[in-house]
């Protein structure tokens, strides 16, 4: 399975994405976001980045006002999820030009599509720019 | 329309319903514009789970977008056919996704393989016949089709390793173009080629070259090329470095991967960066399993992190911690976990924590004075959070003592734990687990050394029961122990005068709504009125640990048995013969006469068919428990039995019913004994808990006899030298030379650093260095009579040796709680799949009586008889004594009642 969420939540705690690999409810999901939240927001720049949460971890990157969290399994590679966020990070930079939270929030479609592309089932399918933002640039042109 | 649904998905995404509108979402996956149908496709897979009701909406259109001409659409399909399938959908799509793993266009392809590799993780029988496909697109022109290929490979691997064997050179020469740049640039990432699918790659190939030389040796070079190109300087770099150490450490052993692994963690661990020293740390706990040495030249970095106020890096540092636990460390090591236990309010992890604590201290428990502080700090702290079987291993423990045959050790241990307990009985408030145990002890030998008198501890434990009064659990235990101490009273001829609140305890119980707590009080009423003789019989002094054998063939139902059959009863038959038989009685249905010319007539008994087709399973389990295997004692019956194979079911049943009636009249009669039938049923509970617990126990006591061995052997004169040339400034020098160079290293850096650092953190330095001798003891005793104990590398030797040892003691005490659990299992789906409560009863009702004269009977029969496969009976007798204690079998734990009234 290895990543079993997406969450982008700015610094007052508010949701911007969401994506869930594994079915989830309403309820669970609000409860968790809660938690997790709570819990990677409470720590400081020298801690590292990785926060232990039930039987699986998060691992979390800030960029500005907004937090990029990913839950992974256990034997999940941390370090390379840290790069994976980054990886997104540079690939919705490209796209967008200088991203801020406030792409994200006007272009929450285009945000999936990119994500789509890169995690299937849980695991890492894409990793080139090109061909993560092909098929989202040829939408915008229809 | 699309912005409408992009504001649903924030409503969803902010917590708030919005079911109202899934059904647009829906509708709009039908539009022709390519990018509102998308955003229709991104917005159900977001709003619907596989089993929503709207699902048979959607594989219509999905159909249908699979065969568009336009790649997009196939990819949005695509894209919803990983979200929204499930098992019983997956057929109407395969076909097509099957077809488009050949599509020209490799987003399509790529797609497709993980729609394929989605199915397999919902039903892997759904596409097993398509795996080979998977193999196939490893070989796609397109890296990325490739790199997504790796993951349906990833859990196809891991759960058949051997299937997979001849792609390891495949994986490997991948692997080694990637390394070489051979992709195209696009994948770089931070100047790392391809460094995501490098990871995956890693890690299919530490899976495929576990514990196999010659795969693993297809490796080395690739792997250690890798270690060598690694960027350190980039976090990317040092991930890859990652998944090269936990592939190293998980192949089969090369000396020099070993050594590049080593540095590695060295670097890490050394470096600023806390996700570093995480990774460190981690990587450090895989390789320790290979090469324990390592560990020694990073302790002190590894009791850094383990005093850093980082939370995540501490708990991983425990984990490595208790990876690296031994015999000699293990007091430092818990009392640290156990101060942190204390200090987090996580109830996930404090559980975890708490059963590490206690599965440490059963394993390498130094003394059972520590071991009982050990056990009642965890309990004090996270009691609630245990598991209640660390309870009750805990009280097996204390009644066994530690499989010494020492019983002055023994009692010492009991009146110690006894004494602690009264201490913690001051406490305000602890949970209910340990004040079970603690009843438990004061109730077997509260009175046993005769240091308290029986109204001291009388008095406590009816102020445990009026202090916890809502724990039925706690109560039930207080008033057994109560029974106990009595009991040993009375026995020792001493006169007993209940205490004024005991009293109004009891006609409290008598009067209690459950009917556990009505049964224990009348007991101990009935108990207080008999003759030390009679009492003396019933709850014996210090028994709980003697074995009692259970006559399991129920050989004194014989005699009735003989009776029955005279009087026209139909005899056993084996559940093998009957299974047969219930062929032969669908058959006889259709051709009655040719039936019926077999064996006994029984037709004047025969019964509508319909109803006999419906009870003939509840019958003939009735029958199993009833009668014994067919016994040579019979050869009535096995004649029978034997030759007449085809009787008639009907007869049977009827005969069955008929024999009920007369063993429930007998079951009624039984009841009017209650202390005897508990006394009874308590000691076949303390048989089976005792046979169950044997493997364990056998396990634990085997490890400490080994180090106890070691204690006794070894004069640790290294072990001197070692703690000098750690505390001895001035003469560390000449200690250093003596001990040898490779395990100086450690000492000396450890000296350097020693002042600043707490005496803490001195003692477990101490404690850790002090591991080399003695586990050459421990590895190797022969070592120690023919190399001199200064030869170093002899030391180094042994250190492979330990691991080994230790982890088979891990296994020996983890297959016996394998076959613990199963006969538990056993016993409840056999009993709920069989489901004959009355059967049971019946069966412990006519068990019981006989029992008491059948203790110490025929164990050979037993014997034959478990092989025949008692397992049934034996769990219905269990069942059947749950039952009987007015508890309801949903208990997962039948071992209960043996510590209650043990």
């Amino acid at each position: 399975m290895g990543i079993r969420f997406i969450l982008m939540v700015n610094k007052q705690g508010q949701t911007r994405l969401a994506q869930y690999y594994e079915w989830l409810t309403l309820e669970e999901r609000r409860a968790l976001e809660g938690e997790i939240v709570r819990k990677c927001l409470a720590r400081n720049e020298q801690q590292c980045s990785f926060v232990e949460h039930r039987n699986y971890k998060i691992v979390y990157r800030r960029y500005a006002s907004l937090f990029f969290l990913v839950g992974v399994d256990n034997d999940e590679n941390e370090l390379a999820i840290l790069e994976f966020i980054h990886l997104l990070v540079e690939t919705m930079d490209r796209h967008f030009g200088n991203v801020c939270e406030l792409d994200i929030m006007l272009h929450l479609e285009k945000a999936h599509f990119m994500l789509e592309e890169m995690v299937m089932n849980g695991c890492i399918v894409e990793t080139s720019k090109a061909n993560i933002l092909t098929p989202v640039q040829l939408l915008e042109k229809t | 329309m699309k912005e409408y649904i992009i504001r649903l998905v924030y409503v969803e995404m902010l917590g708030h319903d919005a079911s109202f509108g899934y059904i647009h979402a829906v509708k709009m996956i039908h539009d022709d514009s390519l990018l509102v149908k998308r955003t229709g496709y991104l917005a159900v897979t977001l709003f619907l789970n596989e089993d929503h009701d709207l699902i048979i909406l959607i594989v219509n259109t999905i159909q249908k977008d699979l065969k568009s001409d336009n790649y997009l659409v196939v990819c949005a399909a695509l894209n919803a056919v990983c979200k929204l399938i499930n098992e019983e959908t997956i057929p109407a799509v395969l076909p097509q996704i099957v077809e488009l793993l050949a599509h020209p266009k490799e987003a399509v392809r790529k797609k497709a393989i993980m729609a394929l590799h989605r199915f397999y993780q919902k039903s892997p029988s759904s596409v097993s016949h398509l795996v080979s496909n998977f193999r196939k697109r490893l070989c796609d022109n397109d890296p990325g089709v490739m790199g997504a290929t790796l993951c349906p490979l990833f859990d196809l691997i891991t759960n058949d390793v051997n299937s997979y064997k001849d792609l390891v050179i495949s994986f490997v020469s991948i692997l080694k173009q990637v390394a070489e740049r051979r992709l195209p640039k696009a994948y770089d990432y931070h100047q790392m080629p391809a460094p995501f699918i490098q990871i995956k790659l890693l890690k299919i190939l530490a899976l495929l070259g576990s514990s196999d030389k010659q795969a693993s040796e297809n490796m080395y070079t690739v792997v250690g090329d890798i270690f060598r190109k690694c960027d350190s300087s980039s976090n990317i770099g040092n991930a890859v470095l990652y998944e090269c150490i936990c592939c190293v450490s998980s192949i089969y052993p090369n000396p020099k991967l070993l050594e590049s692994a080593a540095d590695a963690i060295s670097r890490f661990l050394k470096s600023d960066s806390h996700n570093l020293k995480y990774m460190g740390i981690d990587a450090l706990g895989r390789l320790i399993k290979i090469s324990p040495e390592i560990a020694e030249q990073h302790q002190l970095a590894v009791i850094d992190c383990l005093e850093d106020p980082d939370d995540t890096l501490k708990r991983k540092t425990f984990e490595l911690l208790y990876k690296m636990t031994k015999s000699t460390n293990v007091e430092v090591i818990v009392d640290r976990m156990i101060d942190y236990m204390n200090s987090i309010n996580d109830n996930h992890y404090k559980t975890e924590i708490a059963s590490r604590c206690v599965e440490l201290a059963e394993q390498f428990a130094p003394s059972n004075q520590w071991f009982i502080q050990t056990m009642n700090k965890v309990f004090e702290h996270a009691g609630d959070l245990v598991n209640i079987k660390v309870a009750h291993n805990l009280m097996r423990l204390i009644a066994e003592g530690f499989g010494e045959d020492d019983d002055t050790a023994d009692s010492q241990l009991r009146s110690s734990a006894v004494e602690s307990y009264l201490h913690i009985l001051g406490e305000p408030k602890l949970p209910s687990v340990f004040l079970q145990v603690i009843c438990w002890v004061l109730g077997e030998y509260g009175t046993a050394d005769g240091k308290y008198s029986a109204s001291y501890i009388t008095g406590k434990l009816c102020d445990v029961a009026e202090a916890y009064s809502n724990d039925e659990t706690v109560k039930a235990y207080a008033v057994t122990a109560l029974m106990k101490i009595y009991a040993f009273e009375i026995a020792a001829g001493r006169k007993v005068d209940m205490l004024p609140e005991c009293h109004s305890l009891m006609e409290e119980f008598l009067a209690s709504h459950s009917t556990d707590l009505q049964q224990r009080a009348y007991e101990l009423q009935a108990v207080i009125g008999l003759d030390a003789h009679a009492v003396e019989s019933i709850l014996p002094s210090d028994a709980s640990c003697e074995d009692i054998e259970v006559d399991k063939a129920l050989s004194f139902l014989n005699d009735y048995i003989q009776e029955a059959i005279e009087k026209g009863a139909q005899p056993y038959i084996p559940e093998s013969e009957r299974t047969g038989m219930l062929n032969i009685s669908n058959f006889r249905n259709q051709d009655h006469h040719e039936a019926s010319s077999h064996g006994l007539r029984f037709e004047a008994y025969e019964l509508p068919k319909q109803t006999v087709q419906a009870r003939i399973p509840p019958a003939s389990l009735a029958s199993t428990e009833l009668v014994p295997v067919p016994e040579p004692m019979y050869p009535r019956e096995s004649y029978q039995t034997t030759t007449v194979p085809s009787v008639s079911s009907d007869a049977a049943s009827t005969e069955l019913k008929l024999r009920l009636d007369g063993v429930q009249k007998r079951w009624g009669r039984q009841t009017h004994f209650p202390s005897t039938s508990t006394s009874n049923s308590t000691s076949l509970k303390t048989v089976n808990g005792i046979t169950q617990v044997d493997g364990s126990n056998t396990a634990n006591s085997r490890t400490r006899e080994t180090y106890d061995s070691r204690k006794q052997v070894e004069i640790s004169p290294e072990k001197q030298k070692l703690a000098a040339s750690l505390f001895g400034g001035p003469s560390k020098t000449e200690k250093k030379s003596a001990t040898g160079h490779k395990s100086s290293k450690p000492s000396s850096h450890m000296v350097k650093s020693h002042a600043p650092k707490s005496s803490m953190e001195v003692a477990s330095e101490k404690t850790s260095v002090q591991q080399p001798p003695d586990l050459l003891d421990f590895g190797e005793p022969t070592v120690k009579s023919t190399a001199p104990s200064l030869d170093p590398f002899k030391d180094l030797e042994g250190l492979l040796e330990p691991t080994t040892q230790v982890s088979s003691a891990v296994n020996h005490s983890s297959t016996a709680a394998v076959t613990k659990s199963p006969d538990i299992m056993g016993l409840y789906t056999e009993t709920t799949a069989g489901a004959h409560h009355k059967d049971s009863d019946i069966l412990s009702g006519l068990s019981n009586p006989p029992m008491t004269n059948m203790v110490g009977g025929t164990t050979t029969m037993q014997v034959a008889q478990s092989s025949k496969g008692p397992n049934l009976k034996d769990s219905l007798e269990k069942d059947a004594l749950v039952r009987q204690m007015g508890v309801t079998p949903s208990s997962q734990n039948p071992n209960l009642f043996k510590d209650i009234l043990g």
